[in-house]
C-alpha cells in the first residue's frame, strides 16, 4: 500500500517510470562494466577459450551500452515537466533546483564518464599515461553514481529492492576494486628460468 | 607498413599476441617477437585491433 | 677547399719509449702535468676563426669517425645536426662506460681545452647555443674540466659558456639518448629511438653527441686541415685512435696509434707479448673474443672488426694470459653487464640475468646439461628486443667467449676441474654495489 500511497505524490507520466527504470539499468550496466575493467587488466585471466581482448572489448561495449541507456535517462528527466532540472544540469552541478545534491551527484558522475568514454574513443591520439589517469576517474564516478541513486532515486528511498539492489552493486564493485589493486599483476615467465647471482 | 614494439613501453600483457598470432611470438617471459619484415595486407586490420588493444599502447604501426 | 691558410703541423715530440708508435698528436707521455690555457695555447696556438662552413668542410673531408664507439661520420652528423629544424645543442661525451677503457679519462686530464676547443669548435659549426661536457661522476677529471672551463671563462674564449655534469656512473648512462634523457632532468637510461638526439634530443632540439677523443680531433683538424689529418693511418678511416691495452707482463696503458696498426703491432708496442695471450679481447665488453691468430693480423679499423663478426668499439684490446680461464672471465663480465641493464626491457632484464647464469655454471660448475638448450635459445632471442644495444653486445661477447674457447667448453661441459678458474679475475669488473643507486 505504501507503493501506491506514494505513487500518487508522483507524475505517472511515462517518462517518470523510463528516467526510474534506465537510471536502474544504466547503474547496474555501469557495475558490469567496473567488474570487467577489473578483469580485463589480469593477466591471470586470459585463457585460450575466452582472451583477454574478448573481455577488452566486452568491458567497452557495455560502458557504452551504460552510456547511451544514461543518455536516455538523461533525456526523460529533462523532458519530463513534472521535475524541474534545467537542461544544463546535465552537466553544470548545482543547476538543478529540483534535490540539488542528488542530481548533482548525478551530473559529476555523468560528466567524469563522458570524459573517460570520449578519451577512450581518442584513446590511440593521446599518451598512454594520460588516458590510464583520466581512466581512473571511474573509481570516482561510480560511487557518485551510487549515492546519487540513493539519493535521488525514488526506489532505493522508498523500496526494499531497491536498497538491496544498491548493496549489492557496492559490493560488487568494492569486491572488484580490491582484486583490481590488491593481486598482483607483474608479467610472469611462462616457463622455470635460471636466475644468475646478481 | 610495419609492427613495431616500445620495448620500454611494453609490460608483457600479450593481447597482441592474442590478437595477430601469425606476425607475434610471445617469448617465454611474455615478451612480443615481432617479424620486422613488411606486413602482408591480410594482416593489417588484425594489426591495427592488436595495436589498438595495447593497454600501453606499446605496439605501434609504421609506415614505411 | 679553405681559403685560410692552416697552422703548420706541429713537430712530432720525442718518443716516449722505445718502440713507441712514431705519430703522437692527442696524447703526450702518461706522467705529462696536465696543460693548462697558457701551455696549451703555448702547444697548440689559438682556436682558429674559422666559419662554420670552413670547419664543416674540414671535418667532413677529413673522414674523421666518431671515437666514441660507433664510429659514425662525424662530418656527416654535424650537418644533419646543423640542418635541423631548432636551434642545435652540442653535447661532449667524457662518460667512459667500459671497465677496460682509460683513455677519454687520460685525454681530459692531459689535454682539457683540446677538447674544450673541440666543442666549441662544434658548437660554432652548427650554430649552437647550448653546450654541455658530461663526466661520470667522481671521475678524476671532473676537476681539472671544471678548471679549464674556469679559465676560459675569463679569458672570454668561447662564446657559449659550458656546463659541465656530473652522469651515474652506470654501463648504459654513457649512451646518446641516456645522456639526453639525462640532460632533459630524467633518469641517465636509453629512451625508445626513433628519433634519435642528432634529430630531437636536448629540449627536443638537434643535438650533436661527440665523444671528447672526437672532440679533441676536431680541434686539430680545424687547425691543420683535413690533409695533414688524411696524413696517417687507414686510408678510409683515417687519422689517430687512443687504444686502451691490457695484457700479461704488463700494467694497463694507453696507446695513440695510426688507425690500421694491426692487434698484434698494439700488443707489440704495449710490450705483450703475442704468444702469452691465449685469445685477446678487442672492442671491450661491448666487443668479442679473438683467436691470437686471427687478432694478430686483423688492423685496428671498425670495418675489418666488423668483417670479423666484432666491434672495434671505444679501443680496448686485452690479451688474456694463459693461466686464466676464459669461460670465467665471460661469466663475471656476463654477471656485471647483466647487472647494469637499465631494467626497461623484459627482453634484456630477463635474458641477460638467464645467461649469466647459465655461463657462471658453464664456468665454475656445475654444469647441467639440460641448460645447453635454453642457453642457445636466450643467445637468439634476446638480441635486438631492447631499447638500446646493451643486449645485443653483450650477447655479442658471450657468443664470441662459446667460439672462441669452444675447447674450454667441452672440458667444463664434460666436468673436468678447470685450474684457470680460481685465478680468473684479470678482466676489470667493477663492483657489484655500483650497479645499485640513483639514475640521476
Amino acid at each position: 500500500m505504501t507503493v501506491v500511497a506514494s505513487a500518487a505524490t508522483f507524475s505517472s507520466s511515462p517518462l517518470w517510470y523510463l528516467t526510474r527504470s534506465t537510471g536502474i539499468t544504466a547503474f547496474v550496466l555501469l557495475t558490469i562494466t567496473t567488474v570487467l575493467g577489473v578483469a580485463a587488466t589480469k593477466r591471470a585471466l586470459a585463457h585460450p577459450a575466452w582472451p583477454r581482448f574478448a573481455t577488452q572489448q566486452l568491458h567497452r561495449n557495455v560502458s557504452l551500452l551504460a552510456m547511451v541507456v544514461l543518455v536516455v535517462h538523461i533525456m526523460t528527466t529533462l523532458l519530463d515537466s513534472y521535475v524541474n532540472v534545467g537542461w544544463l544540469s546535465f552537466v553544470i552541478p548545482f543547476w538543478s533546483s529540483y534535490r540539488t545534491l542528488g542530481v548533482t551527484l548525478g551530473t559529476v558522475a555523468f560528466d567524469l564518464l563522458l570524459l573517460v568514454v570520449v578519451t577512450s574513443l581518442l584513446r590511440l591520439r593521446m599518451p598512454a599515461r594520460l588516458w590510464r589517469a583520466i581512466h581512473f576517474s571511474t573509481y570516482a564516478a561510480w560511487p557518485l553514481a551510487l549515492l546519487h541513486f540513493l539519493n535521488t532515486g525514488t526506489d532505493a528511498a522508498h523500496q526494499r529492492w531497491g536498497v538491496w539492489l544498491g548493496i549489492a552493486c557496492a559490493a560488487t564493485v568494492v569486491a572488484a576494486t580490491g582484486v583490481r589493486f590488491a593481486t598482483s599483476n607483474t608479467p610472469r615467465p611462462l616457463a622455470s628460468v635460471t636466475r644468475s647471482a646478481r | 607498413m610495419r609492427v613495431r614494439v616500445n620495448p620500454i613501453d611494453c609490460t608483457a600483457h600479450g593481447i597482441c599476441a592474442e590478437l595477430l598470432p601469425e606476425w607475434i611470438e610471445l617469448d617465454e617471459w611474455g615478451y612480443p617477437a615481432v617479424d620486422s619484415e613488411p606486413l602482408p595486407e591480410q594482416l593489417v586490420a588484425h594489426a591495427r585491433r592488436a595495436a589498438a588493444a595495447c593497454p600501453t599502447l606499446a605496439l605501434r604501426l609504421q609506415q614505411d | 677547399m679553405s681559403t685560410q691558410p692552416f697552422l703548420p703541423p706541429p713537430p712530432p715530440p720525442p718518443a716516449f719509449k722505445p718502440g713507441a708508435p712514431p705519430v703522437q698528436r692527442l696524447l703526450r707521455p702518461a706522467d705529462s702535468p696536465s696543460d693548462n690555457l697558457a701551455a696549451h695555447l703555448a702547444r697548440h696556438g689559438r682556436m682558429p676563426a674559422a666559419s662554420p662552413a670552413t670547419i664543416m668542410g674540414e671535418v667532413d673531408a677529413s673522414g674523421l669517425l666518431g671515437r666514441g664507439g660507433a664510429g659514425f661520420p662525424a662530418g656527416r652528423k654535424m650537418r644533419t645536426v646543423a640542418a635541423g629544424s631548432a636551434r642545435a645543442v652540442v653535447v661532449g661525451n667524457g662518460c667512459e662506460g667500459e671497465p677496460g677503457s682509460g683513455k677519454d679519462d687520460l685525454l681530459l686530464r692531459q689535454s682539457p681545452h683540446l677538447v674544450l676547443d673541440g666543442l666549441s669548435l662544434a658548437a660554432r659549426a652548427v650554430g649552437a647555443d647550448e653546450v654541455h661536457l658530461v663526466l661520470h661522476a667522481r671521475s678524476a677529471a671532473a676537476p681539472v674540466l671544471a678548471q679549464a672551463i674556469d679559465e676560459r671563462l675569463r679569458a672570454k674564449l668561447d662564446t657559449v659558456r659550458v656546463q659541465l655534469h656530473a652522469v651515474p656512473a652506470r654501463y648504459v648512462s654513457s649512451e646518446e639518448s641516456a645522456l639526453v634523457q639525462f640532460l632533459n632532468g630524467g633518469p641517465a637510461k636509453p629512451t625508445f629511438t626513433p628519433p634519435r638526439p642528432y634529430e630531437r634530443g636536448v629540449s627536443r632540439r638537434p643535438t650533436l653527441i661527440n665523444n671528447v677523443e672526437t672532440l679533441a680531433n676536431i680541434a686539430l683538424i680545424a687547425r691543420h686541415g683535413s690533409d695533414w689529418f688524411r696524413s696517417v693511418g687507414d686510408a678510409d678511416e683515417p687519422g689517430t685512435q687512443l687504444i686502451t691495452v691490457t695484457g700479461p707482463g704488463t700494467t694497463r696503458q694507453v696507446l695513440e696509434i695510426e688507425t690500421g696498426t694491426t692487434v698484434g703491432s698494439v700488443l707489440a708496442t704495449a710490450g705483450i707479448r703475442y704468444e702469452d695471450c691465449q685469445a685477446v679481447l678487442v672492442g671491450g665488453y661491448f666487443g668479442t673474443w679473438l683467436a691470437p691468430a686471427v687478432a694478430h693480423r686483423l688492423p685496428m679499423t671498425h670495418e675489418s672488426l666488423r668483417a670479423a663478426g666484432g666491434a672495434l668499439g671505444a679501443g680496448i684490446v686485452i690479451g688474456l694470459p694463459h693461466d686464466r680461464c676464459g669461460l670465467a672471465e665471460t661469466a663475471r663480465v656476463a654477471g656485471y653487464l647483466a647487472a647494469h641493464n637499465a631494467g626497461q626491457c623484459g627482453p634484456c632484464l630477463n635474458g641477460l640475468p638467464s645467461i649469466a647464469g647459465a655461463l657462471q655454471k658453464l664456468a665454475y660448475g656445475p654444469w647441467d646439461e639440460r641448460m645447453t638448450a635454453p642457453l642457445a635459445r636466450w643467445l637468439t632471442v634476446v638480441p635486438g628486443r631492447g631499447a638500446c644495444r646493451h643486449p645485443d653486445g653483450a650477447i655479442r661477447l658471450i657468443g664470441s667467449a662459446l667460439q672462441v674457447f669452444a675447447q674450454d667448453v667441452d672440458s667444463h661441459r664434460a666436468g673436468f676441474r678447470c685450474r684457470g678458474v680460481g685465478n680468473s679475475q684479470f678482466l676489470p669488473v667493477p663492483h657489484l654495489a655500483a650497479a645499485s643507486g640513483p639514475w640521476r
